[in-house]
Protein backbone atom coordinates (compact mmCIF):
# COMPACT_ATOMS: atom_id res chain seq x y z
CA UNK A 1 0.00 0.00 0.00
CA UNK A 2 2.85 2.36 0.89
CA UNK A 3 4.40 1.59 -2.50
CA UNK A 4 1.17 2.65 -4.25
CA UNK A 5 0.94 5.74 -2.07
CA UNK A 6 4.53 6.72 -2.81
CA UNK A 7 3.94 6.16 -6.54
CA UNK A 8 0.89 8.42 -6.45
CA UNK A 9 2.85 11.08 -4.57
CA UNK A 10 5.64 11.11 -7.16
CA UNK A 11 6.41 14.26 -9.11
CA UNK A 12 6.62 13.66 -12.89
CA UNK A 13 4.99 10.23 -12.40
CA UNK A 14 3.98 9.96 -16.07
CA UNK A 15 7.53 10.61 -17.30
CA UNK A 16 8.99 8.17 -14.78
CA UNK A 17 6.46 5.49 -15.80
CA UNK A 18 7.13 6.03 -19.52
CA UNK A 19 10.89 6.09 -18.91
CA UNK A 20 10.74 2.63 -17.35
CA UNK A 21 7.85 0.92 -19.15
CA UNK A 22 9.12 1.64 -22.69
CA UNK A 23 12.64 0.11 -22.18
CA UNK A 24 11.28 -2.93 -20.33
CA UNK A 25 8.62 -3.62 -22.98
CA UNK A 26 11.11 -3.12 -25.84
CA UNK A 27 13.77 -5.34 -24.25
CA UNK A 28 11.16 -7.99 -23.41
CA UNK A 29 9.77 -7.99 -26.95
CA UNK A 30 13.28 -8.14 -28.47
CA UNK A 31 14.23 -11.02 -26.13
CA UNK A 32 11.10 -13.01 -27.07
CA UNK A 33 11.70 -12.39 -30.79
CA UNK A 34 15.35 -13.47 -30.54
CA UNK A 35 14.58 -16.65 -28.59
CA UNK A 36 11.74 -17.60 -31.00
CA UNK A 37 13.97 -16.96 -34.01
CA UNK A 38 16.61 -19.21 -32.41
CA UNK A 39 14.10 -22.02 -31.88
CA UNK A 40 12.89 -21.78 -35.45
CA UNK A 41 16.46 -21.84 -36.86
CA UNK A 42 17.61 -24.59 -34.48
CA UNK A 43 15.07 -26.95 -36.04
CA UNK A 44 16.57 -26.35 -39.51
CA UNK A 45 20.16 -27.34 -38.70
CA UNK A 46 21.57 -30.68 -37.53
CA UNK A 47 22.24 -31.10 -33.78
CA UNK A 48 26.04 -31.08 -34.25
CA UNK A 49 25.82 -27.45 -35.44
CA UNK A 50 24.29 -26.43 -32.10
CA UNK A 51 27.44 -26.64 -30.07
CA UNK A 52 26.09 -25.15 -26.85
CA UNK A 53 24.52 -27.41 -24.25
CA UNK B 1 18.20 -32.53 -20.91
CA UNK B 2 19.25 -32.84 -24.55
CA UNK B 3 22.98 -32.40 -25.31
CA UNK B 4 22.05 -30.28 -28.34
CA UNK B 5 18.84 -28.40 -27.50
CA UNK B 6 16.66 -27.21 -30.40
CA UNK B 7 16.99 -23.61 -29.22
CA UNK B 8 19.65 -21.02 -28.38
CA UNK B 9 19.36 -21.85 -24.69
CA UNK B 10 22.04 -23.41 -22.48
CA UNK B 11 22.70 -23.73 -18.76
CA UNK B 12 24.81 -20.53 -18.91
CA UNK B 13 22.09 -18.55 -20.70
CA UNK B 14 19.44 -19.82 -18.28
CA UNK B 15 21.56 -18.73 -15.30
CA UNK B 16 22.07 -15.31 -16.91
CA UNK B 17 18.32 -15.08 -17.60
CA UNK B 18 17.43 -15.78 -13.96
CA UNK B 19 20.09 -13.27 -12.85
CA UNK B 20 18.67 -10.67 -15.26
CA UNK B 21 15.10 -11.05 -14.02
CA UNK B 22 16.13 -11.05 -10.36
CA UNK B 23 18.39 -8.06 -10.93
CA UNK B 24 15.67 -6.11 -12.76
CA UNK B 25 13.21 -6.76 -9.91
CA UNK B 26 15.77 -5.51 -7.36
CA UNK B 27 16.63 -2.52 -9.53
CA UNK B 28 12.95 -1.56 -9.88
CA UNK B 29 12.66 -1.61 -6.08
CA UNK B 30 15.67 0.66 -5.63
CA UNK B 31 14.97 2.93 -8.60
CA UNK B 32 11.28 3.53 -7.97
CA UNK B 33 10.83 3.05 -4.21
CA UNK B 34 13.90 2.94 -1.98
CA UNK B 35 16.10 5.64 -3.54
CA UNK B 36 15.25 9.21 -2.63
CA UNK B 37 13.91 11.88 -4.97
CA UNK B 38 16.41 14.53 -6.08
CA UNK B 39 16.30 17.94 -4.42
CA UNK B 40 16.26 19.75 -7.78
CA UNK B 41 14.76 17.25 -10.25
CA UNK B 42 12.26 15.58 -7.92
CA UNK B 43 11.26 12.06 -8.96
CA UNK B 44 12.31 12.63 -12.58
CA UNK B 45 15.79 11.58 -11.42
CA UNK B 46 14.49 7.97 -11.32
CA UNK B 47 14.73 7.91 -15.13
CA UNK B 48 18.51 8.27 -14.70
CA UNK B 49 18.67 4.67 -13.36
CA UNK B 50 17.56 3.34 -16.75
CA UNK B 51 18.98 6.06 -19.06
CA UNK B 52 22.61 5.99 -17.90
CA UNK B 53 22.87 2.14 -17.86
CA UNK B 54 21.40 1.86 -21.38
CA UNK B 55 23.91 4.47 -22.58
CA UNK B 56 26.88 2.68 -21.00
CA UNK B 57 25.76 -0.70 -22.35
CA UNK B 58 25.27 0.83 -25.82
CA UNK B 59 28.84 2.18 -25.74
CA UNK B 60 30.18 -1.21 -24.59
CA UNK B 61 28.27 -2.86 -27.45
CA UNK B 62 29.97 -0.50 -29.91
CA UNK B 63 33.33 -1.46 -28.39
CA UNK B 64 32.57 -5.16 -28.86
CA UNK B 65 31.46 -4.53 -32.45
CA UNK B 66 34.68 -2.63 -33.24
CA UNK B 67 36.78 -5.35 -31.60
CA UNK B 68 34.95 -8.06 -33.56
CA UNK B 69 35.42 -6.05 -36.78
CA UNK B 70 39.16 -5.70 -36.15
CA UNK B 71 39.48 -9.39 -35.35
CA UNK B 72 37.50 -10.33 -38.47
CA UNK B 73 39.85 -8.20 -40.60
CA UNK B 74 42.79 -10.05 -39.05
CA UNK B 75 41.49 -13.63 -38.90
CA UNK B 76 38.51 -13.70 -41.31
CA UNK B 77 36.81 -16.21 -39.03
CA UNK B 78 33.07 -16.74 -38.95
CA UNK B 79 32.83 -16.39 -35.17
CA UNK B 80 34.07 -12.78 -35.21
CA UNK B 81 31.76 -11.97 -38.12
CA UNK B 82 28.72 -13.31 -36.23
CA UNK B 83 29.79 -11.63 -32.98
CA UNK B 84 30.09 -8.24 -34.71
CA UNK B 85 26.56 -8.47 -36.08
CA UNK B 86 25.08 -9.73 -32.80
CA UNK B 87 26.81 -7.05 -30.68
CA UNK B 88 25.73 -4.30 -33.08
CA UNK B 89 22.09 -5.39 -33.27
CA UNK B 90 21.68 -5.60 -29.48
CA UNK B 91 23.69 -2.37 -29.21
CA UNK B 92 21.29 -0.68 -31.62
CA UNK B 93 18.38 -1.58 -29.33
CA UNK B 94 20.20 -0.10 -26.32
CA UNK B 95 21.26 3.03 -28.24
CA UNK B 96 17.64 3.58 -29.29
CA UNK B 97 16.48 3.12 -25.70
CA UNK B 98 19.16 5.56 -24.52
CA UNK B 99 17.83 8.20 -26.94
CA UNK B 100 14.19 7.55 -25.98
CA UNK B 101 14.75 7.58 -22.21
CA UNK B 102 16.97 10.65 -22.53
CA UNK B 103 14.23 12.40 -24.46
CA UNK B 104 11.63 11.49 -21.81
CA UNK B 105 13.97 12.66 -19.04
CA UNK B 106 14.72 15.86 -20.95
CA UNK B 107 11.12 17.07 -20.96
CA UNK B 108 10.71 17.58 -17.17
CA UNK B 109 14.35 18.64 -16.60
CA UNK B 110 15.19 20.78 -19.66
CA UNK B 111 11.66 21.61 -20.77
CA UNK B 112 12.08 19.90 -24.14
CA UNK B 113 12.04 16.38 -25.55
CA UNK B 114 14.75 17.10 -28.10
CA UNK B 115 17.58 19.52 -28.73
CA UNK B 116 20.44 19.36 -31.25
CA UNK B 117 22.83 19.32 -28.34
CA UNK B 118 26.34 17.87 -29.03
CA UNK B 119 25.80 14.73 -26.97
CA UNK B 120 22.31 13.99 -28.31
CA UNK B 121 23.45 14.69 -31.87
CA UNK B 122 26.55 12.48 -31.58
CA UNK B 123 24.49 9.69 -29.98
CA UNK B 124 22.01 9.96 -32.87
CA UNK B 125 24.96 9.68 -35.26
CA UNK B 126 26.04 6.55 -33.38
CA UNK B 127 22.54 5.12 -33.87
CA UNK B 128 22.68 5.88 -37.60
CA UNK B 129 26.18 4.36 -37.83
CA UNK B 130 24.93 1.13 -36.22
CA UNK B 131 22.01 1.00 -38.67
CA UNK B 132 24.49 1.56 -41.53
CA UNK B 133 26.82 -1.15 -40.24
CA UNK B 134 23.98 -3.68 -40.02
CA UNK B 135 22.67 -2.65 -43.46
CA UNK B 136 26.11 -2.96 -45.09
CA UNK B 137 26.43 -6.51 -43.76
CA UNK B 138 23.28 -7.40 -45.70
CA UNK B 139 24.13 -5.67 -48.99
CA UNK B 140 25.64 -7.86 -51.69
CA UNK B 141 27.71 -6.31 -54.44
CA UNK B 142 27.08 -7.26 -58.07
CA UNK B 143 29.59 -10.14 -57.93
CA UNK B 144 28.27 -11.46 -54.61
CA UNK B 145 31.75 -11.05 -53.13
CA UNK B 146 31.35 -11.93 -49.42
CA UNK B 147 34.89 -10.78 -48.58
CA UNK B 148 34.25 -7.29 -49.97
CA UNK B 149 30.92 -7.10 -48.14
CA UNK B 150 32.67 -8.16 -44.94
CA UNK B 151 35.42 -5.58 -45.51
CA UNK B 152 32.94 -2.71 -45.93
CA UNK B 153 31.02 -3.77 -42.82
CA UNK B 154 34.20 -4.16 -40.77
CA UNK B 155 35.48 -0.69 -41.74
CA UNK B 156 32.22 0.89 -40.56
CA UNK B 157 32.41 -1.28 -37.43
CA UNK B 158 35.84 0.20 -36.67
CA UNK B 159 34.38 3.73 -36.81
CA UNK B 160 32.08 3.03 -33.86
CA UNK B 161 34.70 3.39 -31.11
CA UNK B 162 35.95 6.84 -32.22
CA UNK B 163 32.33 7.95 -32.34
CA UNK B 164 31.75 6.66 -28.80
CA UNK B 165 34.74 8.78 -27.70
CA UNK B 166 33.16 11.81 -29.41
CA UNK B 167 29.85 11.12 -27.61
CA UNK B 168 31.62 10.80 -24.26
CA UNK B 169 33.77 13.93 -24.56
CA UNK B 170 31.17 16.03 -26.42
CA UNK B 171 29.99 17.59 -23.15
CA UNK B 172 33.55 18.75 -22.39
CA UNK B 173 34.50 19.84 -25.92
CA UNK B 174 31.38 21.87 -26.79
CA UNK B 175 28.78 23.97 -24.98
CA UNK B 176 26.12 21.44 -24.05
CA UNK B 177 22.71 21.28 -22.43
CA UNK B 178 23.61 17.78 -21.26
CA UNK B 179 25.20 17.38 -17.84
CA UNK B 180 28.90 16.36 -17.66
CA UNK B 181 30.10 12.97 -16.38
CA UNK B 182 28.37 11.90 -13.15
CA UNK B 183 30.21 8.80 -11.96
CA UNK B 184 33.19 8.26 -14.26
CA UNK B 185 35.25 10.93 -12.54
CA UNK B 186 37.14 10.39 -9.28
CA UNK B 187 34.72 12.51 -7.27
CA UNK B 188 31.19 11.39 -8.29
CA UNK B 189 28.47 14.05 -8.14
CA UNK B 190 26.01 11.62 -6.51
CA UNK B 191 26.39 9.44 -3.44
CA UNK B 192 24.67 7.04 -1.04
CA UNK B 193 21.59 5.13 -2.20
CA UNK B 194 21.45 7.09 -5.47
CA UNK B 195 25.01 6.09 -6.39
CA UNK B 196 24.33 2.48 -5.36
CA UNK B 197 21.14 2.35 -7.47
CA UNK B 198 22.95 3.75 -10.49
CA UNK B 199 25.81 1.24 -10.18
CA UNK B 200 23.24 -1.56 -9.66
CA UNK B 201 21.45 -0.41 -12.82
CA UNK B 202 24.68 -0.53 -14.84
CA UNK B 203 25.42 -4.05 -13.51
CA UNK B 204 21.88 -5.35 -14.17
CA UNK B 205 21.61 -3.93 -17.69
CA UNK B 206 25.08 -5.32 -18.45
CA UNK B 207 23.87 -8.82 -17.48
CA UNK B 208 20.74 -8.31 -19.63
CA UNK B 209 23.01 -7.29 -22.52
CA UNK B 210 25.24 -10.35 -22.13
CA UNK B 211 22.14 -12.60 -22.03
CA UNK B 212 20.75 -11.01 -25.19
CA UNK B 213 24.17 -11.09 -26.89
CA UNK B 214 24.56 -14.80 -26.13
CA UNK B 215 21.19 -15.64 -27.69
CA UNK B 216 21.69 -13.27 -30.64
CA UNK B 217 25.15 -14.70 -31.32
CA UNK B 218 23.69 -18.21 -31.43
CA UNK B 219 20.89 -17.01 -33.72
CA UNK B 220 23.55 -15.55 -36.05
CA UNK B 221 25.54 -18.77 -35.92
CA UNK B 222 22.42 -20.81 -36.79
CA UNK B 223 21.60 -18.38 -39.63
CA UNK B 224 25.04 -19.01 -41.15
CA UNK B 225 24.60 -22.80 -40.78
CA UNK B 226 21.08 -22.70 -42.22
CA UNK B 227 22.36 -20.54 -45.11
CA UNK B 228 25.17 -23.03 -45.85
CA UNK B 229 22.68 -25.91 -45.79
CA UNK B 230 20.41 -23.96 -48.14
CA UNK B 231 23.27 -23.49 -50.63
CA UNK B 232 24.30 -27.15 -50.31
CA UNK B 233 20.72 -28.27 -50.92
CA UNK B 234 20.38 -25.93 -53.92
CA UNK B 235 23.60 -27.40 -55.42
CA UNK B 236 22.32 -30.94 -54.88
CA UNK B 237 18.98 -30.03 -56.49
CA UNK B 238 20.77 -28.33 -59.42
CA UNK B 239 23.03 -31.36 -60.01
CA UNK B 240 20.05 -33.69 -59.79
CA UNK B 241 18.21 -31.56 -62.35
CA UNK B 242 21.27 -31.49 -64.62
CA UNK B 243 21.60 -35.29 -64.24
CA UNK B 244 17.97 -35.80 -65.15
CA UNK B 245 18.31 -33.36 -68.06
CA UNK B 246 21.41 -35.07 -69.51
CA UNK B 247 19.81 -38.49 -68.98
CA UNK B 248 16.71 -37.38 -70.83
CA UNK B 249 18.67 -36.10 -73.84
CA UNK B 250 20.46 -39.39 -74.46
Amino acid sequence: MSVVASALAMTHAGYVAAGWVIPLVVLGAYAVRTVRRGRSLANRVPPEDRRWS
Amino acid sequence: MSAHPASTSSSASRALGVLSLGGLALLLGYALVWSPADVVQGDAVRIMYVHVPTAIVAFAACGITSLASAMWLRKRSEGWWVLGGAAAEVGLVFTGLCLVTGSIWGRPTWGTYWDWDPRITSTTLLFVLLVGYLALRQVDNERGDAAQRGMRGAVVGLLLVPNVAIVHYSVDWWRSLHQPATITRLDPTIEGTMLFTLVLGIAVFSVVYVWLLLHRFRVGWLEERAGDRGIDQALIDRRAEAGVGSGGSQ
